[in-house]
């Protein structure tokens, strides 16, 4: 009597798993695709050397006479990097500017998800579109329209002048303040949606009971709004700070010429230099430096939740 | 039988196109480098489609031609150090002179000057060539600084006396590691292809001293800037200071822009043109090499772009201020101070960049 039970639910069982693999297979197949290979290429090329040629980097696989595979590896891309402070301070300087960016994205967002999250059934796809509707013209040109404000004879210091505020036009474009302006404008959505999303899911009973039991409204955001909506916080604040780590397009267009970051120092050793292997070596080390500590962030929070 | 014949027919059809050449051309070009009515001429005669596409550094299409199947068909790198190390490393591919007919309008003495780098002439024809020098608003670099300081001296940007006055109206230096080093080499009278570390200390800590004072480092941003009156002093290209004063002209908007060759001396650049080895549609950037010779053609570029060309009889055919202009043909005297940086060893090349970069970072 057990015996065709078991089998039956042992088969049902494999069918389960089968079907996990399979809805796994797909994103793992994608991910081998289009994120493993390209980054064995990368590591591969950051380990050979520069030679004047087509491609211009060195095979670090060859074939000898003998039949015999000869693997030359070049480790010396990695040690430049570590020798030279130019990376180390391009990279804490990404750090920083990325952190401020992320935090300033917070402090705007979040009134802005919890509007939207409070306000009327009928107004929030209208409030969502706003937030979602720059997306529709090119992140670049939008970054490019900055330039028209900022510049020494743009928007800004034209209506200034005209307002007899100021003198002579102020320095605001290739500043610091122009490189945190357009990453906090180009990635203030990735901040709210997620924001937004945990937000409007939340139990309004919960802030309800707490004003029963005599809770102030402050008190209650802190102590109930705020831990509940941590996913939302943790998720914007990745989708701000990973992408803005190694930014390239705003801090060529808007920052300084002394806002150092990484995402430049790579194309500088790409094109300036020719310097392929390094120029991969950059890239590998930035890979292990984000996102390793990303995953295991993740990983973490995983097994505590599960807990 | 009929229906293998129309078969037959119909393959003809199909594979005819495919023997002869594609009636495209894929050109990627430096940027306000050519007059646009040419292009219209050259399809309208040809009736070959050019695809034209544009570049601002000879770094950026350096990269695009090492990675391989740019897709490109006709290219215009600077012929050092660039197409030089590019004709090396065998990214070009030979011309086949029989197809160009106008090689012999080619100046002798440019051509004898590109062949240490291209031995026979056999990858690359001259396409224009100019200094870079400096772009200024005289107005305003004498309202900040008096009208007895000389304009045509790199002291403008490199001396931090003047350079802090004109930072007020702004200064720009190319993004570009050679020209600027070479600059401040020449500057401070050094060979300009120097590989020792105490030259390059030397410049880097001149650099490192009028850091403040540059408002961006860019390589065309430069042309618009020095039109609306946004710079008064900018590291540029000789033609692109040029376009700047007559677009400043046709903007009727009063902005006066100058080109001075500095008396400390400057780079002298030849842009070549060629193929790139794995072009698809070589026959026609032949054709496009060959139209763009002919005295009359590159005239009318020259008259464009505020370039010098290669073809000795199209001068009688340039508009007289161009011809008479001495930023664009520069006086026997100005021509002995214009030298041309050669290809340094990778180490100096990589203690060169270093060196830019942390002067850009202010480090």
């Amino acid at each position: 009597m057990a015996s065709p039970f078991l089998s039956r639910l042992t088969l049902q069982l494999q069918q389960l798993q089968a079907g996990r693999r399979l809805v796994v297979a797909v994103p793992l197949l994608w991910l081998g695709i289009f994120f493993g290979v390209p980054f064995l290429i990368i590591a591969r090329i950051s380990l050979s050397e520069v030679i004047i040629g087509l491609p211009p980097y060195s095979d670090i696989l060859a074939w000898s006479s003998q039949a015999m595979l000869t693997i030359r590896l070049n480790f010396g891309n990695f040690l430049l990097l570590f020798n030279d402070s130019l990376y180390f301070s391009a990279f804490t300087n990404s750090l920083r500017v990325s952190t401020i960016a992320t935090l300033i994205c917070l402090i705007i967002g979040y009134p802005i998800a919890l509007g939207i999250a409070r306000s009327r059934e009928s107004l929030r796809v209208p409030l969502l579109m706003l937030i979602i509707l720059p997306f529709w013209t090119s992140f670049l040109i939008r970054i490019y329209a900055w330039i028209g404000i900022l510049k020494g004879n743009g928007l800004i210091n034209n209506l200034l002048l005209w307002l007899g505020v100021i003198d002579t036009p102020l320095q605001l474009l290739h500043t610091d303040f122009a490189l945190l302006l357009g990453i906090v404008y180009g990635y203030l959505p990735f901040m709210v949606l997620p924001l937004y999303a945990t937000l409007s899911r939340m139990d309004h009973t919960l802030l309800e009971a707490a004003a029963d039991l005599g809770c102030k409204p402050t008190a209650a955001f802190w102590r109930v709004t705020v831990p509940l909506s941590m996913p939302g916080i943790i998720a914007g604040s990745l989708l701000v700070f990973v992408p803005a780590v190694g930014e390239f397009v705003i801090p060529d267009l808007l920052g300084g010429p002394d806002s150092l970051m990484i995402g430049k120092v790579l194309w500088t050793e790409f094109f300036s230099n020719r310097d392929w292997p390094v120029a991969t070596a950059v890239a590998v080390t930035l890979l292990a430096l984000l996102v390793v500590p990303v995953m295991l962030f993740e990983h973490y929070r995983e097994k505590g939740q599960a807990l | 039988m009929k229906q293998l014949l129309s078969v037959l027919f119909l393959a003809s059809f199909v594979t005819a196109p495919m023997a002869a050449e594609e009636a495209v051309i894929n050109v990627y070009n430096w940027s306000d480098y050519i007059a646009d009515e040419v292009i219209t001429d050259f399809e309208k005669e040809s009736g070959i489609k050019v695809v034209y596409d544009v570049y601002d550094s000879n770094e950026v299409l350096e990269a695009k031609l090492l990675a391989g199947r740019s897709g490109y068909d006709l290219v215009f790198p600077t012929a050092r150090p660039f197409a030089g190390r590019h004709i090396k490393a065998g990214v070009y591919q030979k011309l086949d002179k029989n197809k160009l007919a106008n090689i012999s309008n080619l100046s002798p003495s440019i051509m004898k000057g590109l062949s240490d780098i291209d031995p026979g002439n056999a990858h690359a024809v001259p396409y224009m060539w100019g200094t870079t020098s400096l772009g200024i608003n005289p107005d305003k670099v004498a309202n900040l600084l008096g009208s007895d300081v000389p304009s045509d001296t790199w002291a403008l940007i490199f001396d931090p006396k003047y350079a802090a006055k004109l930072a007020a109206c702004g200064i720009s230096l190319m993004d570009d590691t050679t020209e600027v080093i070479s600059a401040a080499l020449i500057y401070l009278g050094k060979d300009v292809n120097s590989t020792s570390k105490a030259d390059l200390d030397a410049a880097t800590a001149m650099l490192a001293a009028v850091r403040p004072y540059i408002r961006y480092f860019h390589s065309s941003q430069y042309v618009n800037d020095l039109a609306n009156g946004d710079l008064c002093v900018a590291h540029a290209y000789s033609g692109d200071v040029l376009q700047a004063r007559d677009r400043a002209d046709e903007a009727k908007n009063g902005v006066k822009v100058a080109l001075t060759i500095p008396r400390e001396g400057a780079i002298a650049f030849v842009d070549v043109m060629v193929i790139p080895a794995d072009a698809k549609h070589s026959e026609n950037a032949h054709r496009l090499i060959d139209y763009l010779m002919r005295p009359e053609v590159i005239a009318k570029i020259s008259n464009y772009v505020g370039y010098a060309n290669a073809i000795p009889a199209s001068k009688p055919l340039l508009d007289e201020a161009v011809r008479n202009n001495s930023g664009i043909f520069p006086s026997d005297e100005v021509l002995a101070r214009l030298v041309a940086p050669a290809e340094l060893d990778p180490a100096s090349q990589r203690a060169r960049t270093r060196a830019w970069t942390r002067v850009k970072a202010g480090q």
